[in-house]
């Protein structure tokens, strides 16, 4: 197999990993927020079910989750999990991130001073309003390194798909490097998620520069 | 009467901060609060914008009553409401980092009180430029000096058009060079007849735009009246004592 035959069945697996990373953080963003919010809940019961919830989470491994997630639903409910295989990576990925996220959130919100809340309560603006317009934008700025670091993890981190056997790039590497006794798949590997990572960092850091108007 | 508050208690724990304070503020008044720290002054203003809960006593704005009894409040919405007679400058100014000067000013006013775009942007630019801020409308708070951005805060309040304006300790925060030019604000203010409750430690500044000062030690109201009879002839003891640290 030549080089350039490697590279582009390779690329296929490319694409299959940058739609896990993209898909993860479409959907774990959003849900680390309602997590921290459920987790900062005045209501003991909710606040500590969402505390063991993020400690379940983050105290086992990611792979295990994929199994869990995967194979859950046969072992459990006997359903068929025919076409299950992708979406299983995706929710045992959302869920995962969602609950780090959660925790970054928390902090950022509790690093914002009282005095906020007290000249927007003053101002008339109600609890949503001032959580969004007045909170929310600065906790951003704030957790915005942390996030960067939560993205590169997860680029690397999506090469556990490969658990479930999905195709994606890590996958494809080991499977052709078997195949054709080379060690190139694995160069062609690396190089893709530095090239990625590098990517990543480089538009984060666009963000933090985009939102250095303010201190 | 704008402000009536009347047999206010308020304790954290077991320290009694506010022991039965009443005050009344009529319209147009300017009064200022003075008084050694720790006496209760900021939790009086405090309680009289809602951010802490009195333990007893009463609290009406024009005559609505926010609060009677023994601390029981009204309704969330009628809160809101009342929330529109007064205004409060902190010490700390906690202007909104991540807005621009003008939007600081102008974003509640559009938002909460749902006003016309263009009247809100008149109401924030007369105000600026009365606070000498007109240039620094697009700037950042962090790219002003404090004595600005205390007036961009000052500014934010006013643009409410609230019936009364509270000032907690506006200057204590900033450099001696710097209290002038918000004090400057705050006395034309007081010359329009702004209705104002103002906290502070500057003694000159209080004994010339006052219509009447409050001295308050230990969470009582010790002695008030006019400022040149607390200041130029206190009848209480403890007024004296604590007027003699100003002397020197």
């Amino acid at each position: 197999m030549s080089f350039s035959t490697m590279l582009s069945t390779m690329a296929a697996g490319m694409l299959r990993t940058c739609a896990i990373f993209f898909l993860t953080l479409l959907g774990s963003l959003p849900l680390g927020l309602g997590i921290m919010l459920l987790r900062r809940s005045k209501n003991r019961l909710v606040s500590s079910l969402t505390r063991v919830f993020i400690a379940v989470i983050r105290g086992t491994p990611l792979m295990l989750q994929l199994l869990v997630w995967y194979f859950g639903p046969y072992y459990l409910f006997g359903a068929s999990i025919k076409g299950w295989r992708f979406p299983a990576i995706l929710v045992a990925f959302i869920v995962n991130y969602a609950a780090y996220f959660a925790e970054i959130y928390r902090g950022g919100v509790e690093s914002i001073g009282v005095g906020q809340y007290e000249a927007a309560e003053v101002l008339g603006y109600s609890r949503s309003q001032t959580f969004l317009k007045i909170i929310l934008p600065q906790v951003i700025k704030r957790i915005l390194p942390s996030i960067t670091n939560e993205f590169i993890t997860l680029v690397k981190d999506t090469s556990m798909a490969f658990t479930l056997a999905y195709q994606e790039v890590f996958s494809l590497a080991k499977q052709i490097s078997a195949s054709q006794t080379s060690f190139m798949p694995f160069v062609i590997a690396g190089v893709f998620y530095f090239i990625a990572n590098y990517a990543v960092a480089f538009a984060m850091e666009r963000c933090e520069k985009a939102l250095s108007y303010y201190n | 009467m704008i402000l009536e508050m009347k047999n206010i208690r308020k304790s954290f724990g077991s320290l009694q901060v506010l022991r039965d304070i009443s005050l009344c503020v009529d319209s147009g008044e300017a009064v200022s609060i003075i008084g050694p720290s720790g006496s209760g002054k900021s939790t009086l203003l405090r309680c009289a914008t809602f951010l802490e809960r009195v333990d007893g006593g009463e609290i009406r704005y024009l005559g609505r009553a926010a609060c009677t009894g023994e601390g029981e409040y009204a309704s969330t919405n009628e809160l809101r409401e009342l929330r529109r007679a007064f205004g409060l400058v902190f010490q700390s100014f906690n202007r909104f980092p991540h807005y621009s000067v003008l939007k600081n000013i102008t974003e509640a006013p559009m938002l909460v009180q749902k006003r016309d775009k263009e009247e809100v942007l008149e109401t924030a630019m007369g105000l600026l430029r009365k606070m000498g801020l007109e240039s620094k409308r697009n700037a950042y708070p962090c790219q002003l000096s404090g004595g600005q951005q205390q007036r961009v805060a000052i500014a934010r309040a006013l643009c409410m058009k609230p019936d009364i304006l509270f000032f907690d300790e506006p200057t204590s925060a900033l450099d001696p060079e710097l209290t002038g030019e918000v004090l400057k604000v705050i006395k034309q203010l007081a010359e329009e007849n702004m209705t104002m409750v103002i906290v502070t430690h500057e003694m000159p500044f209080a004994r010339a735009v006052s219509d009447r000062v409050i001295f308050m030690d230990g969470g009582v109201i010790v002695e008030q009246g006019e400022p040149e009879q607390v200041f130029g002839q206190p009848t209480q003891e403890r007024t004296k004592q604590f007027l003699r640290n100003y002397e020197r």
